[in-house]
Order: C-alpha cells, then sequence, then structure tokens
C-alpha cells in the first residue's frame, strides 16, 4: 500500500495547490534563468551569427558594443589589400528611437555591406534579403512591424522587404537592418537648416582665414555639400568585419593588424568575451545571484512546506511505530510527497513557463542544460527537505500516541 | 511459546520519570503472569500507574528495573531490550486505544490491511483478511469509509480489527470504551472476551468501566504505583 498516494488522495485539494504554489516558485527560478540566458544570447547573438572572423575597430576602443568606435570606411580597403583577407565589410550600428503608428519604436540600426552582404545570414521567417542598395530594410519581428510597412527615417521611408526572428540587441531592443549608405545617411541626417547653417558657417570661417584669402575658389566650394569637399574625410563607420581566406592564421592576421596604428583586431572569441566580461557582466552576474538566492529561498520554503506536512502526521507517524511499521515505510510516507511535489512543481513551472516567457518583453531562453540543472537542483531540495521532516518523524516516539 | 508457559511474566517492574529532586515513581515492584487467553481488567484511579504498566508491557515504555517475559522470551531486563522492540510489536501485540487513532487518510479496510502489510502480508491476501476481520466484526458493510464517516462504536470496532489482524499473543487495550455508550462499550469488553477465548490471546485492558467487569476474566488494581493484592476484599472479583 503506498501510504503517501494514500495521503494524498485523501487531501487532493491541498496538495494541488501546494504543487502549485512550489512550481510558481520554480517557474520565476526557471524564469530567472532564461532571462540570464537570454541576455546572453541576446549580447552575443549578432557576433556568433554575423560570420565575421575579426572585428576591425577603433584603436584602443573596445569595439562598437562596448562604446562608441569610428574608424574611416576606407580601412575596408586597406584590409582587403591583405592576402589573407577573402572579405572585409563595414558594420554600422547605432541605436534611434522614433515613433510610428503613435506608438514608441525603438530600433537598433545595423548596416549591411550592401552588395556583399544582403543579410543572407539573417533568419528570416517572412520577406526576403534586402534586394536593393536603398530604401529597404529587414525588422526583427519584436519591432512589431509587418511586411510592407514604411517607416520614416530621416529624410526618407523605409520598406519592411523581411522579418527575422530572434534578433535583439543587448538591450533588448529589436535590430534592423539597412544597407550601409541607408545607416549612415540615417545616422548622419540633420535638418536642411541645420545643414544651411553649418554651411553658412564654413564660409565665414574661411573667409577669416590666409587659405581663404590665398585660394577663393575654396569659399566657393565650402558652400556646398560636404560630400563635395575633398578635404572632408570619409564617412565613419563602427567596425569593419573581416571574413579570413581558407587557410589563413587568424593570429598571424591579428599580429600583423596589431602594427596598424589606427586599428584594433578582436578575434570573435575575444570579441564575445568582452560582451560578458565587459558590457552585460554586471547584469549577468546580477541575475546569476538573484537566481542563487531564488533557489536556496525555494528550498528554504519547500523545507518548511514538506515539515509542515509532517507535523500534521506525526500523530499518525506515532500510531504507525506503535503498530510497528519499520522506519523505511515512514521514510518513503515523507520521501515520495516530496519527490512528487518537487516533480509537479516542476513539470508545472516548465509548462507554465513555456506559456507566459515569450510574453516577456525580452528574449527567455530556457536551454536543456539549465533545464536539467534545475531538475537535478529540485531533486535535491525535495530529498534535503524531505531530510528535515524525516529527521522529526524518527523523533518521534510511538508512546505519543497514548498521550 | 510453550501452550503451558503463562503469555506474559513481569517479575518486580519499576519505572521512574525524571531524577533528582524531580524523581517520581510511577510504577513499584509490579509482578503478576498472564494466561494465554486470558482477559485482565486493570483497575485503578487516574495516576495509579494503570498507563505506565500498559506502555512498559505493550514495548512502547522500557522500565527502570525489573525483567518481562513474554512466553518465553525474554524482553526486557531493567532498561535494556533483549529483542527489537518494534519488530516484537509489529508480530505479537494489538493495540486498541481510548480513541480509535485510526490512520485519517485510509479507509476501515485499508487501515486494517495496513497492520497487515507491514508485517509483510501481500496487498491481496492482506485485503482480504481485513474484510473478513470487519465482517466478523459487524463493520464489513462500512469498509470503504474514511475513519470521520464511521461513529465512534464503529471507528473502535475498526482499530479492534487492526488490533487482531496479526493474531497477536497479546492485546493491549487503555479505556477502549471510554468514547462509548454503555451497550458499544460492552460489545467491545465482550468481543475481546470471545477473541481471547477463540485464538488464546491473552488481552489486558485498563479501565475505568466498573459496568463490563463480568465479562474478565481477571482483575487488577492499581494504586500508588503498585499492584493490590488481587485476594484482597475491596477488589471486584471477575465472574
Amino acid at each position: 500500500m503506498n501510504l503517501a498516494l494514500k495521503d494524498i488522495r485523501h487531501n487532493l485539494s491541498r496538495f494541488s495547490l501546494t504543487a502549485l504554489g512550489i512550481g510558481m516558485l520554480l517557474m520565476i527560478v526557471m524564469g530567472m534563468g532564461g532571462i540570464y540566458q537570454g541576455l546572453i544570447q541576446e549580447a552575443t547573438l549578432l557576433v556568433d551569427n554575423i560570420g565575421a572572423d575579426l572585428w576591425i575597430v577603433q584603436h584602443g576602443t573596445r569595439g562598437p558594443f562596448a562604446e562608441i568606435s569610428r574608424i574611416p570606411r576606407n580601412i575596408e580597403d586597406r584590409l582587403q589589400a591583405l592576402s589573407e583577407v577573402a572579405s572585409a565589410r563595414a558594420f554600422v550600428t547605432f541605436a534611434v528611437q522614433r515613433e510610428f503608428n503613435n506608438k514608441p519604436l525603438r530600433i537598433q540600426v545595423q548596416g549591411l555591406s550592401w552588395p556583399e552582404d544582403k543579410g543572407q545570414w539573417l533568419p528570416i521567417v517572412a520577406g526576403r534579403n534586402l534586394g536593393a542598395a536603398h530604401f529597404e530594410m529587414i525588422a526583427d519581428q519584436t519591432l512589431g512591424l509587418q511586411l510592407g510597412d514604411e517607416i520614416p527615417l530621416g529624410k526618407n521611408h523605409y520598406k519592411v522587404v523581411g522579418i527575422t526572428k530572434g534578433m535583439t540587441s543587448m538591450s533588448g531592443d529589436g535590430l534592423a537592418f539597412f544597407s550601409l549608405l541607408d545607416a549612415l545617411e540615417i545616422q548622419y541626417d540633420y535638418s536642411g537648416e541645420a545643414i544651411r547653417l553649418e554651411r553658412q558657417a564654413r564660409q565665414s570661417r574661411i573667409t577669416r582665414q590666409e587659405i581663404g584669402w590665398t585660394q577663393p575658389s575654396l569659399v566657393e566650394r565650402a558652400g556646398l555639400p560636404s560630400s563635395n569637399l575633398p578635404a572632408l574625410p570619409n564617412p565613419y563607420v563602427s567596425a569593419v568585419l573581416v571574413r579570413l581566406a581558407p587557410g589563413a592564421g587568424i593570429e598571424s592576421v591579428v599580429t600583423k593588424l596589431s602594427g596598424w596604428a589606427d586599428v584594433t583586431a578582436f578575434t570573435r572569441m575575444e570579441q564575445n568575451e568582452l560582451l560578458l566580461r565587459g558590457v552585460v557582466d554586471r547584469a549577468r552576474r546580477q541575475l546569476g545571484l538573484f537566481r542563487a538566492l531564488l533557489i536556496f529561498i525555494s528550498a528554504i520554503i519547500m523545507a518548511l512546506i514538506l515539515y509542515t506536512l509532517t507535523l500534521e502526521k506525526i500523530h499518525d507517524i506515532a500510531m504507525l511505530k506503535l503498530i510497528g511499521a519499520r522506519n523505511t515505510v515512514i521514510l518513503a510516507l515523507i520521501l515520495e510527497q516530496a519527490l512528487l511535489l518537487g516533480f509537479l512543481g516542476f513539470v508545472f513551472a516548465f509548462y507554465a513557463g513555456k506559456w507566459v516567457f515569450p510574453m516577456f518583453p525580452r528574449k527567455v531562453v530556457i536551454n536543456n542544460d539549465d533545464l536539467l540543472s534545475l531538475a537535478a537542483i529540485v531533486l535535491l531540495i525535495s530529498v534535503l527537505s524531505a531530510g528535515l521532516g524525516i529527521w522529526k518523524a524518527m523523533k518521534v516516539e510511538p508512546n505519543e500516541v497514548l498521550s | 511459546m510453550s501452550v503451558d508457559s503463562p503469555a506474559i511474566r513481569a517479575i518486580n517492574l519499576s519505572k521512574i520519570y525524571g531524577s533528582g529532586q524531580a524523581e517520581v515513581m510511577a510504577m513499584k515492584d509490579v509482578s503478576f503472569t498472564m494466561s494465554n487467553g486470558e482477559v485482565v481488567a486493570l483497575l485503578g484511579p487516574s495516576g495509579a500507574g494503570k498507563s505506565t504498566l500498559l506502555t512498559i508491557v505493550g514495548l512502547v515504555n522500557s522500565p527502570t528495573s525489573g525483567k518481562l517475559f513474554i512466553g518465553e522470551d525474554l524482553i526486557t531486563d531493567g532498561p535494556i531490550p533483549k529483542v527489537n522492540l518494534r519488530s516484537y510489536r509489529r508480530r505479537f501485540i494489538g493495540y486498541v486505544l481510548q480513541k480509535a487513532n485510526l490512520i485519517p487518510f485510509l479507509n476501515a479496510v485499508e487501515n486494517v490491511q495496513l497492520a497487515l502489510e507491514i508485517n509483510d502480508i501481500s496487498g491481496k491476501v492482506a485485503k482480504l483478511r481485513a474484510m473478513q476481520l470487519l465482517e466478523s466484526l459487524d463493520v464489513g458493510h462500512r469498509a470503504d469509509n474514511l475513519p470521520h464517516m464511521l461513529s465512534g462504536g464503529e471507528q473502535q470496532r475498526v482499530a479492534v480489527a487492526r488490533a487482531l489482524a496479526n493474531r497477536p499473543r497479546l492485546v493491549l487495550a487503555d479505556e477502549p470504551t471510554a468514547a462509548l455508550d454503555s451497550v458499544r462499550g460492552r460489545q467491545v469488553m465482550q468481543l475481546f472476551r470471545d477473541v481471547a477465548h477463540k485464538y488464546g490471546t491473552t488481552v489486558m485492558v485498563a479501565t475505568h468501566d466498573h459496568r463490563s467487569l463480568d465479562i474478565f476474566d481477571r482483575i487488577l488494581e492499581m494504586e500508588d504505583g503498585r499492584l493490590k493484592d488481587e485476594n484482597s476484599d475491596n477488589i471486584p472479583k471477575a465472574v
């Protein structure tokens, strides 16, 4: 006869509610782990997916994800001149916040080096890659945009031609992919008045300088668009992504690039390390510690619940001892209930989480390793919690039933 | 166990609770024997030591000194047990207490079945025997009811069935009729007598209920932790 199941049958509603409560607690633990994993995945998503062996960034900086990195676009050409480099493409990233359909729209803009990079590496779930050099965009579904939507950014409208899934920035904003030139256009968008005033100021500055007196044509040019001024530098990009040629040693290329005084090169692994140990490190550790705390609290709550359940049965346990029941019978009564409580709580947490977590605004990633670890932890907690109840039950004297 | 040897033999059993100034002598030099199939009433006012004696004979309490034999087995010599008490209780002793103390989450038949199963009797056989016992005690029709659905008398009869389930050598009952009306109380006492005489089970019943004393084979009376002389005139005589 299974006493644990008989007891549960007798107190089914209370047992179910207790299992539900423990399940909700475990769901929070599971969710916290999912948010932790989500943070890591969001942080490394782009670096892992973009398919670059090396990230070339502004010298002395930690790259565009950690801080502002600006390098001239012609670095791309210099890199392509190296025999070990199969391809080099410029990369631009920045955040913009606009209104669309009367709702705030926060986009992490990514510039793709069209036509080499049309976004073919993106996980597109609807629509297509970029098919034109201008006025097209691929948006992540977290942005809430639909295929065919036209988003005004700067002076232009960009049409959504593709939808990705799971492409978010480390701050949880949806990514949107544009051609590099469009991205720069959006980044350096100034109002007509600002441009007019800048040209005027430029003309005024040059007429006060000797070069303006000696070369009057420059005064004329100062009133033209910046792109027509050869003295002004190329547009800056955030980084240049390098894919190495087959057989090229990454270490030797990094060593070679370390001689370039204007850039710093990071391997994909180094870039990931920088993100995890730098940019999201505190958030990661905070979530990790909070999760550990939650597990500890869950253990205490489960132990108290099981201890209370045992206390309620103390009289029955004394009676069982009086009629000579072996310790294993009493141990099984408590331990089986604890394990069942843990199991049901875990199953509830899993299915409830599966339903609830996708509604969270940021990514919650429940992976198998985490699930297995949590299952092992729940098993351990159940056994340890039952231990407290078993300890109490073992101390009960059979003559207590006589009092 | 030899049929001729006494079922229980107590030699100078004493029990002291506490120590030093808080020392309380609950029982002193109690000696008696009981035969197989004998039904004995244990009388005495509250605090006389009845429950102490019952718990010592029932192997849930150890004496401070003295010896206790069940059949030919020396069970305890002073506070030191000579057998595995829990195993001995399981196999050879049945208990009926003032309250039925049925396991609340088991129905009537399961309560009896449990006593059999913990004695290594398989589930099917245990259930069959439990049902037979309940029917013989007139509560077979309540077999599927949980304890809280049974009347006090029915609960007590289920408790008796549980106590008798393993055909114990000894049944100990502590005020088993206290919660019952006189008719039900007498029925339970009669039941003990029937079982004792039918199976040779020795029954010791601590009771205040003088209305059913005629049912017992012998009466022991305790006062201030001692057994009174059975031949004393002021002890009620069994019929």
